[in-house]
């Protein structure tokens, strides 16, 4: 059994919408994260994927404490990470980094690479004098690729793959344990994703890093990730090792996700079944009841789905676990998939049921069609 | 060899000298674009010889601002109505108490700078520490911050609620009539643009990514104000302050012009002496019209560059 370096229990991050010209009234709360339970093991990847607006940037932030968490609490190598008061908490952020998406607006174009890599290690007082920094600077450089001449520049004279390798020997520099990847390749051309991707691998492997990856692209995160957890709206759906995931998907919406993902040959991708779902994604102010995916289930049951909110638990080899009450039986094929009419939703509170039925409910008439 | 391998090899050259230069900085980028824009070479050149004039004035007039040669050698007999106008010895004639008109634009261009500057800077520092404080507060002081900053900008929109003119006639008025005076009247007058400008500014810029770089790094939150938010708050500002010089001094001339300003007319300024001329326009409009001519030259010329700086600090707003 490995060291388990993070645990999330029940993490809870809720944004008041506030409402009123002179006093701020509280009515309502966006669920951007609403009970997710995770652990990442010493020296591995935990790739998060899913949806835009599930969460999941949310997640990393929570988890790192740069947004406040609602509840639920954050356990980092021992150390209660949510009530930790701000001065250990801020000595603490040396241990856990992020990496960014945007890795022109994640370093301030006023300040040269030298300075960008100073300025942790200043804040932690590590390398004492200005001449073992630049040595400790120079090393990062050289880990991270980049040239010792770059220490002068600045963000703008460099190129996006560039960029992204400042931001990686930011938080390379001091010698992290924990570093949360938010989308560090969606921003960059595909030939570069991969040099920043096996970049990370060979940090990983030679520092023995931990990883969060947070990302949509389901390629990269099978590519890097040990684990992976899938997450919609607000909550994990599933989490499997990265292969088990893939080859067998069992979760309603992780089978969607995965029927999206195009193949690299075209008779194969002629006769690829796909599951398109209905609807839009419900908001987060307002999730539906019990399962939150059941209006956009094609597999979704009368009972149990819209009353009753299935947790994670653990089926078949003991590290795949799924939140869906008929998983099994989906599986075997006892329950048959059906069409989805989909739910106009209204913005924010009181979402009004109109069962409209829209184009993309008609193109899913018996689910997966193959 | 063939021409294609020289090519490579001039251009892998020229990338190995390009790999020795320094890092070019936003500011040294700015400055750049601000050398090749005309309008700031205009404005600038205006500038230089205002300051020019301002500094060296008082020795190259050539009569004193003060002397009423006009009057001791009879020339002039403003109550007849009688003010001469240009000749070979006086450039630009006489003013009405028989003083050399160029001589007193001269000498009047250093209490002009001074003014505009002054009260500039007046309402740079007050309105900057205010929308600083602000800015900082509110964007990343929690909920004690957004109250502190509340309070700060309820302040300023009382200022900002009166009228620019009668707020400086007031205070003009609380602490009598002098160049104080409207050097601070003018300078208050220009502490909301101030303060809200680097408040939006600083509040635009701690929502950005590198803030939470910073951060996660465990940087202070004081230090990523200081060195992450403000620095990247002000080019807005710098702009503002061009701009607000050249109002400044229009400014300072109609609180003159209104005999809010130096009651001693024995120090020219072009404000006062503006003032002073509007009982013989229809006699010797040229009394006016110098003075007149010199304010909103060097507006103009703050103006002009003023705007050459906001395209080059944010070559985004360029057209």
């Amino acid at each position: 059994m490995t060291e388990v370096l993070v645990e999330v229990d029940d993490l809870k991050v809720h944004f008041p919408i506030k409402r009123g010209a002179f006093f701020d009234r509280v009515v309502g709360h966006v669920k951007a994260v609403d009970g997710v339970s995770l652990r990442i093991e010493k020296g591995k990847t935990y790739g998060l994927v899913g949806e835009s607006g599930c969460g999941k940037s949310t997640l990393g932030r929570a988890l790192l404490q740069l947004t406040k968490p609602t509840g639920g609490t954050v356990n980092f190598d021992g150390t209660e990470l949510t009530t930790l008061p701000t001065k250990q908490l801020r000595s603490m952020r040396r241990r856990m980094q992020m990496i960014f998406q945007d890795p022109m607006s994640s370093l301030d174009p006023r300040q040269n690479v030298e300075s960008i890599l100073t300025e942790g290690l200043q804040a932690h007082g590590i390398g004492g004098d200005r001449a073992e920094r630049r040595k400790l600077i120079a090393k990062t450089l050289d880990a991270v690729g980049l040239p010792q001449w770059a220490l002068s520049r600045y963000p703008h004279e460099f190129s996006g793959g560039q960029r992204q390798r400042i931001g990686i020997a930011r938080a390379v520099v001091l010698n992290p344990d924990l570093i949360v990847a938010d989308e560090p390749v969606s921003a960059l051309d595909v030939s570069i994703q991969a040099q920043v991707i096996n970049l990370l691998e060979d940090l990983q492997e030679e520092l023995g890093l931990t990883y969060l990856v947070i990302a949509h692209d389901l390629a990269v995160v099978r590519h890097i990730s040990d684990t992976v957890g899938v997450m919609y709206l607000g909550a994990l759906v599933e989490e499997a090792s990265g292969d088990d995931l893939y080859e067998r998907p069992l979760h309603p919406y992780t089978r969607a996700l995965m029927s999206a993902v195009p193949v690299p040959d075209p008779e194969v991708e002629d006769r690829r079944e796909r599951i398109l779902l209905a609807g839009d994604l419900p908001s987060p102010a307002n999730p539906p009841s019990g399962c939150r995916f059941h209006t956009r289930c094609p597999w979704a049951q009368p009972t149990r789905c819209g009353d009753e909110r299935p947790g994670l638990r653990v089926i078949g080899t003991g590290t795949h676990r799924v939140a869906c009450h008929w998983a099994e039986q989906i599986e075997s094929g006892e329950i048959r998939p059906h069409a989805v009419t989909a739910e106009v939703v209204a913005d924010g509170a009181g979402a009004v049921e109109a069962h409209g039925t829209l184009a993309a409910a008609l193109e899913t008439p018996g689910g997966p069609v193959v | 060899m063939s021409v294609k391998t020289d090519k490579i090899d001039r251009l892998s050259e020229l990338s190995a000298v390009k790999q020795e230069e320094q890092g070019v900085s936003l500011w040294t980028e700015a400055f750049r674009r601000l050398r090749r824009s005309p309008s700031a070479i205009i404005g600038a050149s205006i500038l230089l010889i205002f300051v020019i004039v301002a500094i060296i004035g008082p020795w190259v007039a050539p009569y004193s601002p003060t002397d009423t040669i006009g009057i001791r050698e009879g020339v002039v007999k403003s109550g007849q109505g009688i003010i001469p106008g240009a000749s070979a010895e006086h450039w630009l004639g006489y003013d009405h108490q028989g003083r050399d008109l160029f001589s007193r634009m001269l000498v009047g261009a250093r209490q002009t700078l001074l003014v505009g500057v002054i009260s500039t800077l007046i309402g740079l520092t007050i309105g900057a520490i205010i929308g600083g404080i602000a800015g900082a507060a509110a964007g990343l002081g929690g909920r004690v911050g957004r109250w502190v900053d509340n309070v700060l900008m309820r302040f300023v929109d009382i200022m900002l609620a009166l009228p620019s003119l009668l707020l400086a006639v007031s205070i003009a008025a609380l602490l009598g009539a002098s160049l104080t005076t409207v050097m601070i009247a003018v300078g208050l007058v220009s502490v909301p643009i101030f303060a809200r400008l680097l408040r939006g500014a600083m509040l635009a810029q701690s929502g950005g990514d590198y803030v939470l770089a910073a951060t996660s790094l465990g940087v202070t939150r004081r230090r990523i104000a200081l060195t992450h938010i403000v620095p990247n708050s002000l080019a807005p500002v710098i702009v503002q302050a061009t701009l607000t010089l050249a109002t400044a001094i229009i400014e300072a001339a109609a609180l003159s012009f209104l005999g809010l300003g130096n009651p001693d007319s024995s120090v020219p300024e072009w404000g006062v002496m503006l003032a002073d001329a509007q009982s013989y326009l229809g006699i010797r409009p040229g009394l006016a019209i110098y003075p007149a001519l010199g304010i909103i030259i060097t507006a103009l010329g703050f103006t002009l560059l003023g705007e050459a700086m906001r395209e080059a600090l944010d070559p985004k707003l360029r057209k």
